[in-house]
C-alpha cells in the first residue's frame, strides 16, 4: 500500500527532537465569545434547531477563525496540528440534525488546516509541518449502558460507530491529512471500532497514513471511563500498530505524569502527552498559565518519558511556545524493546509468561 | 543483549470453562431459562477460584447463540470484577465470534478457527480477528478433517502458522494452537494413542514455533469416564502433568478442582499414565477395573491422638486455637453456638478463652510466632462461621457491631514494598480481638491520614524496611501533628531503631507519642497499654524519659565520633594491590537476562538463619533445630517451610529473573567510569561511591575506604572492569498466595513471602557464584561449600546501593539504566528506590582480591557538597536522600548559615 511523502519527513524530525502538538480548538473558539448567528452564518440562517457550540460547523461558517487558530498554533511551534473535526461524525452530528454534513465538515476543516501546513511549510521549510486529522470519541458509549437500569443496553453499537468512523476518515484523509489521529479515548471499544473503520479506510484508498492513539485516563484511579487501565488499554488497542499512543484530556501535567511514566515503559512505538492546562477552577476555567504548564511537562521530557507534547483544554498558544521552548534542548524517548509475549486484557492486563 | 533461558517452561494459564453451554449443563439450562443474573454467578466464581481468562461459549442448537453471546457479554462488561480478566470467545461459528469480539473492549482470544473449509476462509477470518484486535485459537483441523496423528498435527499447525504469520502478519505470539484432546480408554484400540500424540504433537509444534502457546479442552479426555470424577479428575491432573513438560500452557479446565498430582493415590496415578501415555495394551482394562474403587472419596486416614475430642467443647476449641487444627473447629464452633445465648458470646466466652491461653503461653515463651499465627487462622475460621449468626442477630436486634478492644491502622510508607513484619504484627493483634485496618504497601502519608480520619482509629502503626523510609516516616510525625492528630504512633521494620525513633521522628509529633517496637511479640503489650485509661499516662511518661536519655545519649556520642575532611580521607585512600593483580577480562560484556531461572537450582543455596530472624525465632542454622528452648517449634517450622517450598518450586509459583551486565571500567577519583566498550573512548554511564570519613586514631593504620577504590585507576594503565546484578523471585509471589493459599490462612501467607525472600538471596548467592566460576571467570577452580559460601570466603564482593558500602539508594537508577533491569526482570524501582517486587537483590560485582564489605558510616557537609556536585543535585536534595549517614543535622546547618 501507498504511504504519504510526508511519512518520512514525520519520521525523520521524530527522531531528532520531541514533536510539538498544537493546544486547544475550543478555548481558542470560547475567546471570540461567538453568538448563535455567528455560528449559522447565512447558510444555515433557517436551520431548524440552535447550532451554537457545535465547534466544527465553523469550518463552513466561519473558516477564517478557524484558519486563523491553526496559524497561530503554527507560529508558537507547534509541528503538528489537528483539524477542527474532533466531534464531526453522525452520531455527534445528531445532536443538531446535522448527520448528513458530516463529510463535508471533514472535507472543509481538512482544507482550512493543509492550507495553512503549506503556508508554514513555506516560511519554514527546515520545520516540516503535519496534519493529523481528528477524531473523537463520539458522545456515546458502546460498552457501557447509559441505562443503569439495564446494563445490558447500548446506546450504540460497533458498527454503527465503524460506519460513521469510516465515513469520517475517508474525508479526512481526501482533505489531504497526514496523520489520523483517534484520541480522548475514554471508552477502548469506541476506539477499536475507531482503528478498524481507519484499516478499512487504507483498504479502500489504497494508502495508509500514520495512525495517533491518544487515550483519556478520567481520574485518579488510573483507568479510563469504561474501566481499563493505562496497560489494559495499550494491549487493547496495539494491534494496529500505531505510530505513537499517549494520553490527553481529563488530567492536569501533574496527575497525568505517573500514566505517562507507565506508558512509556511498556510502549514499544512513540509516546505522546497532551495534558490540560491544570485542573479547571470553580468557575470551570483552567488557570494554570503556559509557564507553569512548561515548567510541569519539561521533566517528561527530561526523563525520556516522550516523543511528542502539546495540551488539551486551557492551552492556548502561548502554553504551546512555552512548552516548546522548555522541551526544546530534550532527546526524544527511545522506545523499548518489549519482550513478545502473549499480552492479553480485560479491564486490567494479563499477560502470558 | 543475549538472552539466556535457563528453564523453558512456563506457566500454565487456566481458563475457566463453567461458562460453556456445551461444557456446563447448569449454565446451559441458565442461559435457556433467560436467568442471566444466575450465569453472571457462575462467571464470577470462575474468576475468584483462579480462572485467568474466561471462556465464554453459546453454541447450543436451540439458542439464538448471537443473541445470546452479545447479552451475555455486555452484561459481562457491567460488572468489574467479572470483566477485569479476558474473555475467550468461543464458538464453532464465525458469526458468534465477530458478534462477540464487537463487544469486547479488551484484547480477547477467538476460539476458534481452522482451515476446516479452505485456506481463503481462513485468512480471511484471521485478517479480522488481527483487526478486532485478538489472539486466536487455531485447532488443528484442515480440508481433510481433523487431525488426530502426531505427524498431522504438527504438519497442520506448521502450515497453518506459516499462513498466519506471512500472509496475515499475525504475531506469532498471539497464536495459540489447539492440536485436539480426543478421548482415550474407550475401549477402541486406535484411541490409545490420543493422549500421547497431542503430548508429542506439543513437543515438536513448540520446538518448531517457541513463541506460540499451546491449549486443549483437558476434559475431553475422560468423557469414557462420565460419572466418576475422582478418575476423571486424576486423568486430567496426569495429562496435563505430562502435556505441560512438553510445553501446553494453557488449557480450559474448572478452575476451582484441579487435584494436585502428587495427593493422587499412587496406584491411580499409575494406572492414567498407562493409559494416557498408552503405556501397555491392557492399560484401559486395568483402569476400568479400578475405576470403581476411587470412586468415592478415597480420602486418606490418619492415625492420630483423638483423646482430646471427648473433652467439653469449650476445652476443644482451646485445643484447636493452641494446636492451630482447623479440621473440627466448625463442627465445635456451631456446638458452642448451640449451647450459647448469643453468637457472640462464643466469641467472647470460648473462643477469646481459647486465644486468652496462646497468648499466655506466648507470653510465657511456651509458644512462638509460627504457632501464634496459625492460632490466628483458626481463630479467623471459627469468626467466620460465626459471621452470618452475628449479621442475622445484629439485624434482628438493630444493634451496632460491638466495637472491638481497639483500632489499629497499619501501613507500610510510601516508597516501601515490605511488609512480612508488618502482617505478622497485624496478625497477632487480630488475634487479641484488635481491628486491624491494613492499608498495604507504598501507601502515601495523605491516604494513611485519611484512613485514620475516616476509621476513627485509636494507633496508627508504621513499617518499613529501606532507609528512605525512616524520612517518611519523620514526616507522616510532622503531618500528624500538624493536622492535630492525638493518637500514638507506632513505628517497627527492620531499618527503624529506638535511637532512630528517639531523635528524629519523636521530636516531630509532640501531641501523643512516638513508639517503636520492632518485635511482634511486644506489639499486644504495647497496644494494650496505650489502650488502657489506666495504663497508658505512666506507660507513655516511661517512655518519653527513656526517649529523652537515649536523645542524650545519643548527642553525645555524636559529638566524640569526629570526622575528617573527606580531602584527608581520599589521601589515606584504601590502596589495593595493582602490580600484583591482572585484572580478568569476563567472558562477555554488556548484559545477559535470564528469564525463568529453576527454582530448584536454588534451594541449596539458600541461607535459613534469617528465614528463622523472620520469625522471631534467634539462633544459626542449623544449631537452631537444636535448641533446647526453639528447637522443637525451630524444627516444625522448618518441615512447614520445606513442604511449601517443594510446592512452590514443583509448582513453579514463582518466577525467577535475571540480568547480569559487565563493563570495561575505571575509577576517577571517588567515580567510578563505565565504558561502552573495550576502547574506553565512550563513557555509558558514573558510578558515584561514598568514603569513609571516621576519625580513627592514627597510630592504627587504617585506610578511609570507597568502592572506588577498588577499581584500577584510569592513571593505571590497567584495563579493569565491573559488574553489576538483578535478580528476582518476586514475580507471582500475590498471584501464588490468592490463587494456593485460603485467605484465613496467615501463617502460608506469610511464610511464601519469607521463602520467596529467601530464594531472591539464594538467587544472588548462586549468580554471584556463576559469575565467578564462568560468566567473569575470574575464580574458575573456587570449590567453596554452602556455608563457605554464606561466610563469605570467596574472592569479590556484591554491594547492593542503599546498604553500608554506598548507603545512596538512588545509585539503583544508573543500574537500571546500564543494564535495561526493568524489561529484563520486571524488577521497577519505587520514589524511594525500593525494588518491585520486594523479593529482588541488586548489586556491584567487584573482582578484586582485596575488594571487601565495610561501612562507609556517618559522612560530614563537605563529602555531601562534593558528592552533590558528582551527582548533579542541589545539597537539599543530596541530603535528603544521604539523611540516614549524615554526620549533622541539615537544618541547623541551615539555619545557622541564615543567622
Amino acid at each position: 500500500m501507498k504511504t504519504l511523502a510526508s511519512l518520512a519527513k514525520l519520521n525523520t524530525a521524530a527522531d531528532k527532537r520531541i514533536l510539538i502538538i498544537d493546544g486547544a480548538m475550543g478555548t481558542m473558539i470560547q475567546r471570540y465569545k461567538l453568538t448563535e448567528a455567528d455560528y449559522r452564518g447565512e447558510r444555515f440562517k433557517t436551520w431548524h434547531r440552535d447550532v451554537k457550540g457545535n465547534n466544527e460547523l465553523l469550518s463552513l461558517t466561519r473558516p477564517d477563525i478557524i484558519g486563523k487558530i491553526h496559524d497561530q498554533y503554527l507560529e508558537a511551534g507547534a509541528d503538528i496540528i489537528e483539524t477542527n473535526t474532533f466531534n464531526a461524525q453522525r452520531v455527534s452530528m445528531a445532536d443538531y440534525g446535522m448527520e448528513d454534513l458530516s463529510r463535508e465538515l471533514n472535507l472543509a476543516s481538512a482544507k482550512i488546516a493543509c492550507e495553512m501546513r503549506d503556508k508554514w511549510n513555506k516560511l519554514t521549510p527546515d520545520k516540516p509541518r503535519f496534519v493529523a486529522g481528528a477524531v473523537g470519541p463520539t458522545n456515546r458509549t458502546s460498552s457501557m449502558s447509559p441505562d443503569v437500569n439495564n446494563p445490558g443496553y447500548r446506546a450504540v453499537n460497533f458498527d454503527e460507530l465503524r460506519t460513521v468512523y469510516k465515513e469520517q476518515v475517508i474525508a479526512l484523509i481526501e482533505g489531504g491529512c497526514d496523520i489520523i489521529i483517534i484520541e480522548t479515548i475514554f471508552d477502548t471499544l469506541n476506539a477499536k471500532a475507531a482503528g478498524f473503520a481507519t484499516l478499512e479506510a487504507f483498504d479502500e484508498l489504497g494508502m495508509t497514513l500514520p495512525i495517533m492513539l491518544s487515550g483519556t485516563i478520567t481520574d485518579a484511579s488510573g483507568r479510563t471511563l469504561s474501566g481499563q487501565t493505562g496497560e489494559a488499554f495499550w494491549y487493547s488497542m496495539r494491534h494496529l500498530k500505531p505510530w505513537s499512543v499517549g494520553l490527553n484530556c481529563a488530567l492536569g501535567a501533574e496527575l497525568m505524569r505517573p500514566y505517562i511514566a507507565e506508558l512509556s515503559h511498556m510502549a514499544d512505538t512513540r509516546v505522546s502527552a497532551y495534558p490540560n492546562a491544570g485542573l479547571p477552577n470553580v468557575m470551570g476555567e483552567y488557570d494554570e498559565t503556559g509557564e507553569e504548564m512548561a515548567c510541569k511537562v519539561e521533566p517528561w521530557a527530561a526523563d525520556g518519558l516522550i516523543n511528542v507534547i502539546g495540551g488539551c483544554c486551557g492551552s492556548t498558544p502561548d502554553h504551546i511556545s512555552h512548552i516548546r521552548e522548555h522541551v526544546a534542548k530534550y532527546k526524544p524517548r527511545v522506545a523499548p524493546v518489549i519482550e513478545p509475549k502473549m499480552r492479553l486484557s480485560g479491564l486490567e492486563p494479563f499477560v502470558a509468561r | 543483549m543475549t538472552t539466556e533461558t535457563t528453564s523453558a517452561s512456563t506457566t500454565f494459564i487456566n481458563v475457566g470453562e463453567r461458562t460453556n453451554v456445551t461444557g456446563s449443563a447448569k449454565f446451559r439450562k441458565l442461559i435457556e431459562a433467560n436467568d442471566y443474573n444466575a450465569a453472571l454467578t457462575v462467571a464470577r466464581q470462575q474468576v475468584e477460584s483462579g480462572a485467568q481468562i474466561i471462556d465464554v461459549n453459546m453454541d447450543e442448537g436451540l439458542l439464538d447463540s448471537e443473541k445470546a453471546m452479545i447479552t451475555f457479554l455486555n452484561l459481562m462488561a457491567a460488572e468489574p470484577d467479572i470483566s477485569r480478566v479476558p474473555v475467550m470467545i468461543d464458538s464453532s461459528k464465525w458469526n458468534v465470534i465477530e458478534a462477540g469480539l464487537k463487544c469486547v473492549q479488551g484484547k480477547a482470544i477467538v476460539n476458534s478457527i481452522s482451515m476446516k473449509e479452505g485456506e481463503k476462509q481462513f485468512l480471511e477470518q484471521a485478517t479480522k480477528v488481527l483487526r478486532y484486535g485478538a489472539a486466536v485459537v487455531v485447532m488443528a483441523f484442515d480440508e481433510q478433517g481433523q487431525a488426530d496423528t502426531i505427524e498431522r498435527k504438527v504438519e497442520i499447525c506448521s502450515r497453518a502458522y506459516k499462513l498466519l504469520t506471512e500472509q496475515v502478519g499475525f504475531p506469532p505470539e498471539d497464536i495459540i494452537f489447539d492440536p485436539n484432546i480426543f478421548a482415550v480408554a474407550t475401549g477402541i484400540e486406535e484411541h490409545n494413542g490420543y493422549g500421547i500424540a497431542f503430548i508429542e504433537a506439543t513437543r515438536e509444534i513448540k520446538r518448531r514455533h517457541p513463541l506460540v502457546h499451546i491449549s486443549g479442552g483437558v476434559s475431553n479426555l475422560s468423557f469414557s469416564f462420565r460419572g466418576n470424577e475422582p478418575v476423571r479428575e486424576a486423568m486430567h491432573s496426569v495429562f496435563l502433568y505430562h502435556a505441560i513438560q512438553a510445553g501446553m500452557d494453557m488449557g480450559i479446565v474448572n478452575a476451582g478442582q484441579l487435584t494436585i498430582y502428587d495427593d493422587i493415590p499412587v496406584e491411580l496415578r499409575e494406572l492414567c499414565e498407562d493409559v494416557i501415555l498408552n503405556k501397555r495394551a491392557d492399560a484401559t482394562d486395568r483402569l476400568l477395573e479400578a475405576a470403581s474403587k476411587f470412586k468415592g472419596d478415597g480420602a486418606k486416614k490418619q492415625e492420630k491422638d483423638l483423646k482430646w475430642r471427648d473433652t467439653p467443647v469449650g476445652d476443644r476449641l482451646t485445643h484447636s486455637l493452641v494446636h492451630g487444627i482447623t479440621e473440627f473447629i466448625e463442627v465445635d464452633t456451631e456446638e458452642a453456638r448451640q449451647q450459647a445465648d448469643k453468637p457472640l458470646h462464643v466469641i467472647e466466652g470460648p473462643l477469646m478463652a481459647g486465644m486468652n491461653v496462646v497468648g499466655d503461653l506466648f507470653g510465657a515463651g511456651k509458644m512462638f510466632l509460627p504457632q501464634v499465627v496459625k492460632s490466628a487462622r483458626v481463630m479467623k475460621q471459627a469468626v467466620a462461621y460465626l459471621q452470618p449468626y452475628l449479621e442475622a442477630e445484629k439485624k434482628a436486634s438493630g444493634l451496632t457491631e460491638k466495637p472491638a478492644a481497639g483500632k489499629i491502622l497499619m501501613a507500610t510508607v510510601k516508597g516501601d514494598v515490605h511488609d512480612i513484619g508488618k502482617n505478622i504484627v497485624g496478625v497477632v493483634l487480630q488475634c487479641n480481638n484488635y481491628e486491624v485496618i491494613d492499608l498495604g504497601v507504598m501507601v502515601p502519608a495523605a491516604k494513611i491520614l485519611d484512613a485514620a480520619k475516616k476509621h476513627d482509629v485509636d494507633i496508627i502503626g508504621l513499617s518499613g524496611l529501606i532507609t528512605p523510609s525512616l524520612d517518611e516516616m519523620c514526616f507522616l510525625a510532622a503531618e500528624m501533628e500538624r493536622e492535630g492528630f492525638s493518637v500514638p504512633l507506632l513505628i517497627g521494620g527492620a531499618t527503624t531503631s529506638r535511637v532512630h525513633t528517639a531523635v528524629k521522628i519523636s521530636p516531630n509529633y509532640t501531641r501523643d507519642q512516638v513508639i517503636h517496637v520492632n518485635d511482634a511479640s511486644r506489639a499486644v503489650g504495647v497496644v494494650s497499654k496505650l489502650l488502657s485509661n489506666n495504663d497508658k499516662p505512666a506507660y507513655i511518661a516511661e517512655i518519653r524519659s527513656d526517649y529523652v536519655k537515649v536523645r542524650d545519649a545519643h548527642l553525645r556520642s555524636e559529638a566524640n565520633k569526629s570526622r575528617i575532611t573527606v580531602a584527608t580521607a581520599r589521601a589515606n585512600k584504601f590502596k589495593s594491590d595493582w602490580n600484583a593483580h591482572a585484572p580478568v577480562k569476563p567472558s562477555f560484556l554488556g548484559c545477559r537476562t535470564f528469564k525463568q531461572y529453576d527454582l530448584g537450582e536454588l534451594v541449596p543455596y539458600i541461607d535459613w538463619t534469617p528465614f528463622f530472624q523472620t520469625w522471631e525465632l534467634t539462633g544459626r542454622y542449623p544449631a537452631i533445630l537444636d535448641d533446647n528452648v526453639v528447637g522443637p517449634e525451630a524444627k516444625k517450622l522448618f518441615a512447614d517451610a520445606q513442604a511449601l517450598l517443594a510446592r512452590i518450586v514443583k509448582e513453579k509459583w514463582l518466577t525467577a529473573n535475571a540480568v547480569v551486565g559487565f563493563w570495561p571500567a575505571n575509577c576517577a577519583g571517588d567515580d567510578i567510569e563505565v565504558y561502552g566498550d573495550d576502547t574506553r573512548k565512550t563513557k555509558i554511564a558514573t558510578l558515584h561511591t561514598l568514603r569513609q570519613q571516621i576519625a580513627r586514631d592514627p597510630s592504627r593504620d587504617r585506610s578511609h575506604t570507597a568502592l572506588a577504590d577498588f577499581i584500577a585507576p584510569k592513571d593505571s594503565g590497567l584495563a579493569d572492569y565491573i559488574g553489576g546484578f538483578a535478580v528476582t523471585t518476586g514475580h507471582g509471589e500475590d498471584e501464588a498466595i490468592e490463587k494456593h493459599i485460603a485467605k484465613t490462612d496467615d501463617y502460608n501467607r506469610i511464610m511464601v513471602k519469607a521463602l520467596a525472600d529467601r530464594l531472591a538471596e539464594a538467587f544472588a548467592e548462586r549468580m554471584h557464584q556463576r559469575v565467578r566460576k564462568e560468566l567473569w571467570g575470574y575464580g574458575k577452580d573456587e570449590n567453596l561449600s554452602a556455608t563457605d559460601l554464606i561466610l563469605e570466603r570467596y574472592r569479590g564482593i556484591r554491594p547492593a546501593p542503599g546498604y553500608p558500602a554506598q548507603p545512596d539508594h538512588t545509585e539503583k537508577a544508573t543500574l537500571w539504566s546500564l543494564m535495561n533491569s526493568e524489561t529484563a526482570t520486571g524488577i521497577t524501582l519505587t520514589e524511594s528506590y525500593a525494588m518491585w517486587p520486594g523479593s529482588s537483590v541488586s548489586g556491584l560485582y567487584f573482582s578484586h582480591p582485596d575488594s571487601h564489605y565495610f561501612g562507609v558510616g556517618k559522612i560530614e557537609r563537605d563529602q555531601v557538597e562534593d558528592y552533590a556536585r558528582r551527582k548533579g543535585w542541589s545539597i537539599a536534595t543530596c541530603e535528603r536522600w544521604l539523611a540516614p549517614v549524615l554526620n549533622y543535622d541539615p537544618i541547623a546547618v541551615k539555619a545557622a548559615a541564615a543567622e
